[in-house]
């Protein structure tokens, strides 16, 4: 190959850092899983439809199939291998496990790394497109699974696990409804052993 | 320690242990931390990739294929096409008694059927360099003219066809004219759907390589004793030296059988001597992947005032392609919900230049429920009798076709149960009274039914010295939780506590058994784990002492399968919706939904009501979202893709809720039935109904798009 179709990038991945040589195409997504063994990030379009890729750049959630490897460096970059505090899981994944936020689990890292910034975006302040007041002053809105939907709506799940995620989301935060812990026989159902 | 005591009696629903407790998924951690590894995810040394090249064509033949070029090109490796792939053998019947998809039968003449056929396979060191030879490889065609344009009254159609399940296609009786004729109330409209794909959120994948002399493959698929035997039947092999895994699959919904690029793979494997991985692109799945076929569909119904139903016709019209003849059929769920003095059925398909259309969720019931919980919705509307009482007036006692008893049928107790919690009785059924502010709001309900069965397995039970047990089945779990499902039942057949189970599945060295599809891999597996089980307690029984490499026994629910009475077995369900729709944009929303399934023993409430969700919101994207539409001009796809297709999102799905009523299967060891499928069945005729109870419009054509409702406002037809 031709030297100037690659270069040799640093990146910094859940803490730690990486130094490699990409073909100047590899976008950050194939870097993750085809060079450094790091496949929780899932490939579900490649044109950043779909949200299973979803990774966190400097705290933010970004789509790492459009993102460039080579473009990446510099940046503080946070997978699904690195929400988890060691054993203990995030409360977010924790409460995708209990309330069944997933069924086959290949958008599921994807939708958690979305959530994870999400709660960060509502807790700064940030409103979105169903959010009644919008002032800069206005204080954050109530995290409602209205709200809940609209923010995670980047995130496609086949499987139609949608109703659990928003439920496991909710847990999370700390905001779970009442209306929604009382539905009667499928909560009663559910009561999960974990 | 290993308890020995006999259990209580196999199939009783009041043994207190595992099934019927909510459990979290067995791979769930793994799940939520990333570290389940799916097909294309499995490290190899020396792996090379695959990218397939697509037609342009719709029909033709191809030229030539231009590789001297590509060949050149960094990394490139071989070009695969039709002029140097090896022969396949593709006249045999899978053991699911389907032959095998087309597109499997790959690189084997120079003929082009369909825009995105594969032509050709390049295969580099990496994925980069793979796809940009893929995509300089020039190919050159002789195009000749195509059809791609599916209508209710194409001339070309061939009736009589066998469906997959050897059901007869056409289904008559009575005289259907006189009924019709002396009928005072008569519904007569036609109902379509459109083009729909599976879009498992996981691409499909493979890497297959040769090891120790036997063809090892690492695939994501919904049945690895059916994907073992096809590729070795493809490339007539010995049946013991082939190896199918697919640990984790990232959703399968009909669509993950052999298909184009595990051929390629295999073949690919074979030319270079190393491991080839093939894995789709989200577009090529649109092309390559299956899909439901589009359906036209002719209701007629003729009743009398009080709604009893003197006559019932539903006659499905679906496109297949040139290659192979695959119905979906739709008139089956009237071959079991209601009955009429004249009562007939009817499956067509009209051959096109496209891919072939193939099973996904609920095929036949998904589109059948539409138009015939539509046209009963009509018929109550015309009666003016409520649509729940009018089901009730039509409730069978034995199957309206075979004349057979049914297992167990409690359709009207999920409509009773369904009613109570939805508030049924509040509603008034005159339709487009109801506003706030720009919305018009209307609720509707429909009924849901598909067919329960098992089909024989076998599995492989240890007792290990340690006192756990270890279950082999080469079962998948394609997102159901059958894994964790199958520790359940495990656990139970034992009288052990699930977590001295560990269930290990998705490998076709395991043995045979059913795949994952037609609602029937749950019933099918837990019931040779159950066979086992009880012979693992009698060894155990007598022999104390466990050898270092345990004691392991196997079982075959052949005979005992093939002992089932011939009976109608279904699960059933009740669906209901409550819809917003503003006439001013044409935008529908979905405010709440409920669904009320009779589906059997509940193995694990926690993931039994994550399927049962999943295919409702399946139903909501059927009825609002979900269109492939193909140009005429180019015979593909306009906008197959993520963005182009549009499937439910996080704010389409408001409050869901799913419910069950008991109702064990008494013919089945554990009481299962299935509920893969019967979820999204009714879910778009309820959503078609409360649009028509919200709005006074009627839509028979899915999916109810704004310009579709717009239209209706304006009243145009809708």
């Amino acid at each position: 190959m031709a030297p100037s179709s690659s270069s040799a990038v640093t990146l910094r991945i859940n803490g730690e850092t990486h130094t490699l040589t990409v073909d100047h195409r590899t976008t950050l997504l194939d870097a993750l899983r085809e060079r450094l063994d790091m496949t929780g990030s899932k490939k579900g379009c490649d044109h950043g439809q779909c949200g299973a890729c979803t990774v966190l750049l400097d705290g933010r959630r970004t789509v790492s199939c459009l993102q460039l490897a080579v473009a990446a460096e510099g940046r503080e970059i946070t997978t699904i291998e690195g929400v988890a505090d060691g054993e203990q899981l995030h409360p977010v994944q924790q409460a995708f496990l209990e309330r069944d936020g997933y069924q086959c689990g290949y958008c599921t890292p994807g939708q958690i790394c979305s959530a994870v910034a999400m709660l960060a975006e509502h807790e700064a302040g940030w409103p979105s497109a169903v959010t009644g007041d919008v002032r800069p002053e206005a204080a954050p809105p109530p995290l409602s699974d209205e709200e809940i939907r609209e923010r995670m709506s980047g995130n496609l799940c086949r499987c139609g696990a949608y109703v659990s995620i928003v439920r496991a989301v909710s847990q999370a935060a700390g905001t779970e409804t009442k209306a929604a812990n009382a539905s009667g026989v499928e909560a009663r159902d559910t009561e999960a052993r974990v | 320690m290993t308890t020995t005591t006999p259990g209580t009696a196999a199939g009783s629903t009041t043994a207190p242990g595992a099934v019927g407790t909510a459990h979290t998924r067995v791979e769930g951690r793994d799940k939520v931390t990333g570290t389940a590894r799916y097909a294309g995810e499995i490290p190899f040394t020396e792996l090379a990739h695959g990218w397939l090249v697509l037609s342009t064509i719709a029909r033709g033949r191809i030229r030539s294929v231009d590789d001297t070029t590509v060949l050149a090109m960094p990394g490139v490796l071989t070009v695969l096409h039709h002029g140097n792939a090896p022969r396949v053998e593709g006249d045999f019947t899978s053991m699911i008694g389907v032959p095998p998809d087309p597109s499997a039968l790959l690189f084997q003449h120079d003929r082009v059927p369909h825009v995105g056929w594969p032509v050709a396979l390049v295969v580099a060191e990496t994925s980069e360099q793979a796809r940009e030879a893929a995509e300089s490889l020039v190919v050159h065609y002789e195009r000749e003219t195509h059809d791609v344009a599916f209508r209710s009254d194409h001339r070309d159609d061939r009736t009589n066809l066998p469906t997959a399940g050897d059901e007869a296609d056409v289904t008559d009786k009575g005289d259907m004219a006189a009924e019709l004729a002396a009928s005072p109330v008569v519904v007569d409209e036609e109902y379509t759907t459109p083009e729909e794909h599976h879009t498992t959120m996981e691409p499909h994948a493979v890497t297959a390589r040769w090891e120790d002399g036997r063809l090892d493959v690492v695939d994501s698929n919904q049945g690895t004793t059916w994907v073992a035997g096809e590729l070795t039947q493809l490339f007539s092999l010995d049946p013991a030296s082939v190896r199918v895994r697919s640990e984790h699959v990232g959703g399968g919904f009909g669509s993950k059988r052999v298909r184009a690029h595990q051929v390629a793979a295999v073949m690919a494997a074979s030319a270079l001597e190393r491991p080839v991985r093939v894995v789709l692109t989200r577009r090529q799945t649109f092309a390559l992947g299956g899909y439901r076929s589009p359906t036209a569909q002719r209701l007629r119904l003729g009743a009398g005032t009080d709604g009893r139903l003197r006559a019932l016709e539903h006659d499905s019209l679906n496109q297949t392609s040139t290659m192979d003849t695959f119905v979906e059929p739709s008139a089956g769920a009237t071959r079991v919900m209601y009955d009429a003095e004249a009562h007939r059925t009817a499956n067509r398909a009209v051959p096109l230049d496209v891919p072939t259309p193939t099973f996904m969720r609920a095929p036949g019931e998904a589109p059948g429920s539409f138009a015939l919980e539509s046209a009963l919705d009509e018929l109550a509307e015309r009666c003016g009798i409520d649509p729940i009482e009018l089901r009730v007036r039509n409730e069978p006692e034995r199957g309206p076709v075979s004349g057979l008893p049914f297992g167990s049928r409690n359709l009207l107790a999920c409509f009773r149960e369904g009613a109570e919690q939805f508030g049924w009785a509040e509603r008034d059924p005159r339709p487009g009274t109801r506003r706030e502010g720009r919305w018009l709001l209307g609720t509707g309900t429909a009924g849901a039914s598909f067919p329960s069965g098992a089909v024989p397995s076998t599995a492989a039970l240890t007792a290990e010295p340690d006192g756990s047990f270890t279950t082999r089945i080469a079962a998948a779990d394609i997102g159901t939780g059958a894994r964790t499902a199958l520790t359940l039942v495990t656990a139970d057949a034992l009288e052990v506590p699930p977590e001295r189970v560990r269930v290990r599945i998705a490998d076709s060295d395991f043995g045979p058994a059913m795949i994952a599809g037609g609602s029937m891999g749950t019933r099918s597996w837990a019931w040779a784990v159950t066979a086992a089980a009880g012979e693992l307690r009698e060894r155990l029984a007598l022999n104390a002492d466990i050898p270092p490499e345990g004691i392991t026994v196997r079982s075959d629910t052949t005979e005992a399968i093939g002992g089932l009475s011939a009976k109608e077995r279904h699960s059933f369900g009740a669906q209901f919706a409550e819809v917003a729709v503003d006439t001013g944009s044409g935008e529908v929303r979905v405010r709440r939904m409920l669904g009320v399934f009779a589906a059997g023993r509940i193995v694990n409430p926690l993931t039994a009501r994550s399927q049962f969700l999943g295919g409702m919101t399946w139903g909501l994207s059927m009825a609002l979202h979900e269109e492939a539409t193909r140009d005429e001009n180019t015979g593909g796809l306009v906008g197959g893709d993520l963005a182009g297709y549009h499937i439910a999102s996080h704010a389409d799905v408001p409050s869901m809720e799913a419910h069950w009523v008991d109702d064990p299967d008494p013919d089945d060891p554990v009481g299962i039935k299935g509920i893969g499928e019967v979820g999204i069945v009714g879910a778009a005729a309820a959503v078609a109904n409360a649009v028509w109870h919200a709005t006074g419009v009627r839509h028979r054509d899915l999916p109810i798009r704004p310009d579709r409702v717009l239209s209706a406002a304006d009243g145009r037809e809708a």
